[in-house]
């Protein structure tokens, strides 16, 4: 039930009470439904969980956490003069 | 010459409806039973169909596949000595839903289903049988389809249907479409594959990447209400060929061989190690999965190891002639994407562990309970 | 898939490790309380990998585990009734209840539907207005906006033939009582994810504060829960004591405030009973007087049911982290997921399903030894 994945917004159509989004799953498609992100765009990555988006995805933060581990891979490197197996 | 003067020529001038839908009566062994076979069946089939003499049983003529006596080069596919190999035989029933899918449909899982069954024996497949029982009410044209799509696949298999029967039940009594097959190859002696003949230090090859018939029958069942690129497509094809390459590159050292089909990879694993004795160790990131299998499994929650295939092929080969064997799987289009995946080992007898990305070691179980019905 | 396949990346995986064993110089135990994290410990061996010492205990992170047997009951009586549809998510169907389980009734005849959104039982209803729908509404914070949703979308459209079985749990009020509980051996909390991104996290200030226990919302992916470990293992070594977020991609501090708003519109905190783990005040959510009328509990009126819990199975003590699923006489042999005597062996976010789908047994597997030459040779 925790099952919240990212995807990509492809589509928005108005619909009544919410509008609702085309979901790209890297590759695979499903609505869901914008009823928490209204404000949603075109393009943005968001979180799903059981047919409702409840939050966007921040790139900026994503990012940073992947740089921030790639730079301890390098500090590790170093520090044993190799790089791990 | 006009038609009416020409009674036995008489056809309806009236265009064909193909809105027509399966009757009982074609199923009764009168009139209407012939008329679907002479005008659905046996035109669908192929070429091998068209030569049946309709009796209710057909001869297989081994012949073509037995060297002469006196050594000299023999006719037929293969040029080993036949006559002391085995007669290999399976039987496989269909009932996929939905019937049609992208990458194919029930007829050509059928054909391909079954040459596989033989193929993972070592068996060169021979001929086919194809039993169909269809609903009352089912529409001739879809039949009709189908039927050929059957005749299709046998046909770029270059393995001939040679019997048949057709049963129609009433509406309700069966859903839409069942086929049933029988197989018959012959398998030569140096295709002994079987479980049993695992050994530790084995390679693990695996043809082609996992999950993908699976995925796409699920995603075309509209309850999920997902779609998906076009590139996802059922991998049901034909293996015979491939295996060929294999045992001609590998011989004996080819000791098993399995396609995974319901369950998925973990399953087929799983009954191979038990029925070895021998440890299997796997390694997760070896494993090709195409991503549009790998984000419809996160979306609902699937394991790709326990998804349904209809294509590939694992194989167990002693180290020796892993590198040609898995070169061997690579020149032919269908194994164009073989991998090594792991080894058999002596630890762990019996069991299947997964080396995972992070570095650890799991276990991985056979499908437990029901996952996916109707996948095949 | 993006923004997922790169936290499964195996080389920072070995690199978060080896700061974990760099950065560790005591035993700790540390809680996490989401079945989708358990999942992902147990499936790719985190638990196992950790250095020796970080002890990561299971807390109940479940919903389907924890939602009280009488409820489970109550949803199959519902079940059985000729006009309805009984929509739920693919995992309750295993669940046992005293005496049977939804898919045994579907079997039975039943008409009982798997579905992925509590939306696609609003279409249900829509399709079939000579049916009674009901959706089963199980969850954590994660859900409840969706379930809300669907109750504001049945409303908007004028839909009167749905109603949904609340068995909502609320994470905090859970963690209070861990910590409340005499022995608590837990010293630190790692926060659920997408209980975060609905939530936020300010709920979480105070218990790190007046328990003096570091509190980590962390993510689903190996690479989350490894760095989330990290993150919390540096506070305890520390001295700290703060709410962190490893999830800082999904999760802000305030939370999502349109989900927030609909949770508050359509239901109402309340008290709950944790199956396995007993009574937490303020724990649930039941529907708003305003929504009474989609609650299907009074509408289909079940009264009082009398619900036998299996005596063997060891629930409680599993979800408050007390025991493993292998410490369990039943686990793998009597119980098993084709079998289940309780609901952590059957849910999808089950410890005891999770150890067994990654093939613990109560005898661990003799460990693979010498491959790293077998291994080398592709």
């Amino acid at each position: 039930m925790c099952l919240g994945i990212p995807g990509r917004i492809t589509q928005i159509r108005e619909s009544d009470p919410f509008p609702i989004a085309l979901v790209d799953y890297g590759g695979v498609r499903k609505d869901a439904c914008l009823a928490y992100i209204p404000d949603a765009v075109i393009g943005e990555y968001v979180i799903v969980h059981v047919g409702f988006a409840i939050a966007r995805v921040d790139e900026a933060e994503a990012l940073r956490t992947l740089d921030v581990l790639r730079a301890m891979g390098d500090q590790v490197t170093q520090e044993l003069g190799e790089p791990l197996r | 010459m006009s038609v009416i003067n020409d009674p036995v020529q008489a056809t309806c001038p009236a265009p064909h409806a193909e809105h027509e839908r399966v009757l009982l009566g074609h199923g009764s062994g009168g009139q209407l039973s012939a008329r679907l076979l002479h005008d659905v069946i046996v035109p669908g089939l192929g070429a091998a169909a068209a030569d049946l003499s309709l009796d209710d049983a057909a001869v297989l003529d081994l012949e073509p596949f037995i060297a002469p006596a006196d050594g000299s080069a023999g006719g037929g596919a293969g040029s080993e000595d036949l006559r002391s190999g085995s007669v290999v035989v399976t039987t496989d029933s269909f009932v996929v839903d939905p019937l049609e899918f992208p990458g194919g449909d029930i007829g050509a899982l059928a054909v391909h289903g079954t040459v596989n069954d033989l193929a993972m024996r070592g068996a060169q497949p021979l001929a086919l049988t194809v039993a169909l029982i269809v609903e009352e009410g089912f529409a001739l044209a879809d039949l009709r389809r189908l039927v050929a799509s059957v005749g299709r696949a046998a046909a770029r298999a270059g393995v001939p249907v040679v019997a048949g029967d057709t049963k129609v039940v009433g509406r309700g009594c069966a859903d839409k479409l069942f086929i049933t097959t029988t197989g018959f190859g012959r398998r030569a002696p140096r295709a002994r594959c079987s479980a049993t003949a695992i050994r530790p230090g084995d390679a693990i090859l695996l043809s082609g990447p996992i999950g993908l018939h699976g995925v796409t029958v699920l995603a075309t069942r509209e309850d999920l209400g997902f779609d998906a690129d076009p590139q996802l497509r059922s991998d049901t094809r034909p293996l015979h060929r491939l295996v060929q390459a294999m045992l001609d590159a590998g011989g004996a050292d080819v000791h098993a061989l399995r396609d995974p089909t319901r369950g998925g990879l973990a399953s087929a694993l799983n009954e191979l190690a038990e029925a070895s004795g021998v440890g299997i160790l796997v390694e997760e990131d070896a494993i090709p999965v195409p991503p549009v299998v790998a984000a419809a499994c996160d979306l609902l929650g699937l394991d790709p190891l326990h998804v349904a295939n209809e294509g590939c092929a694992v194989a167990f080969v002693h180290p020796a002639s892993a590198d040609a064997v898995l070169a061997a799987i690579r020149s032919c289009p269908e194994g164009a994407e073989a991998v090594r995946i792991g080894t058999a080992v002596a630890d762990n007898a019996g069991r299947v562990a997964l080396h995972t990305l992070v570095g650890a070691y799991r276990i991985v179980d056979m499908l437990v309970g029901e996952q996916l019905p109707r996948i095949c | 898939m993006k923004y997922l396949d790169e936290y499964r990346d195996p080389a920072l995986a070995r690199t978060l490790l080896a700061q974990l064993r760099a950065t560790a110089t005591r035993p700790w135990r540390i809680m996490e309380v989401c079945g989708g994290q358990t999942h992902t410990l147990v499936r790719q061996g985190i638990d196992e990998l950790l250095p020796a010492g970080i002890r990561m205990i299971h807390g109940p992170g479940c919903p389907v585990c924890v939602t009280p047997l009488e409820i489970i009951d109550k949803a199959l009586a519902i079940a059985s009734r000729p006009e309805v549809i009984f929509a739920s998510f693919g995992d309750m169907l295993r669940v046992p209840g005293s005496r049977t389980s939804l898919a045994q009734l579907r079997a039975a005849g039943a008409d009982v539907r798997v579905v992925y959104s509590p939306m696609d039982a609003v279409s249900l209803a829509r399709a079939d207005p000579d049916r009674q729908v009901v959706f089963f509404a199980v969850g954590f914070e994660t859900t409840a906006p969706a379930n809300a949703g669907a109750v504001l979308v049945a409303e908007r459209l004028g839909v009167t033939n749905f109603s949904i079985l609340v068995s909502h749990v609320l994470v905090p009020p859970a963690l209070t009582a861990i910590l409340e509980a005499e022995h608590c051996e837990v010293q630190a909390f790692l926060a659920a994810g997408h209980v975060c991104a609905v939530m936020g996290w300010t709920e979480y200030e105070p218990l790190a504060a007046k328990y003096q226990v570091p509190i980590v919302v962390t993510g689903f992916e190996p690479l989350d829960l490894l760095e989330g470990i990290l993150m919390t293992v540096r506070q305890l070594e520390e001295g700290r004591a703060q709410v962190e977020n490893q999830y800082a991609r999904a999760v802000r501090r305030t939370g999502n405030g349109a989900a927030q708003d609909a949770i508050r519109r359509v239901f109402r905190v309340t008290d709950r009973t944790w199956r396995g783990v007993g009574p937490i005040p303020a724990s649930g959510l039941r529907l708003a007087e305003t929504y009474a009328r989609f609650d299907a509990d009074e509408r289909f009126g079940t009264g009082d049911v009398h619900a036998v819990e299996e005596p063997r199975c060891i629930a409680g003590r599993i979800l408050t982290g007390q025991s493993l699923p292998t410490d369990c006489s039943a686990y793998g042999t009597d119980c098993t997921p084709r079998n289940p005597l309780g609901a952590p062996m059957v849910s999808g976010e089950g410890t005891c399903a999770a150890f067994y789908c990654a093939g613990r047994r109560a005898a661990r597997p003799v460990p693979v030894t010498d491959l790293t030459s077998v291994l080398n040779r592709r």
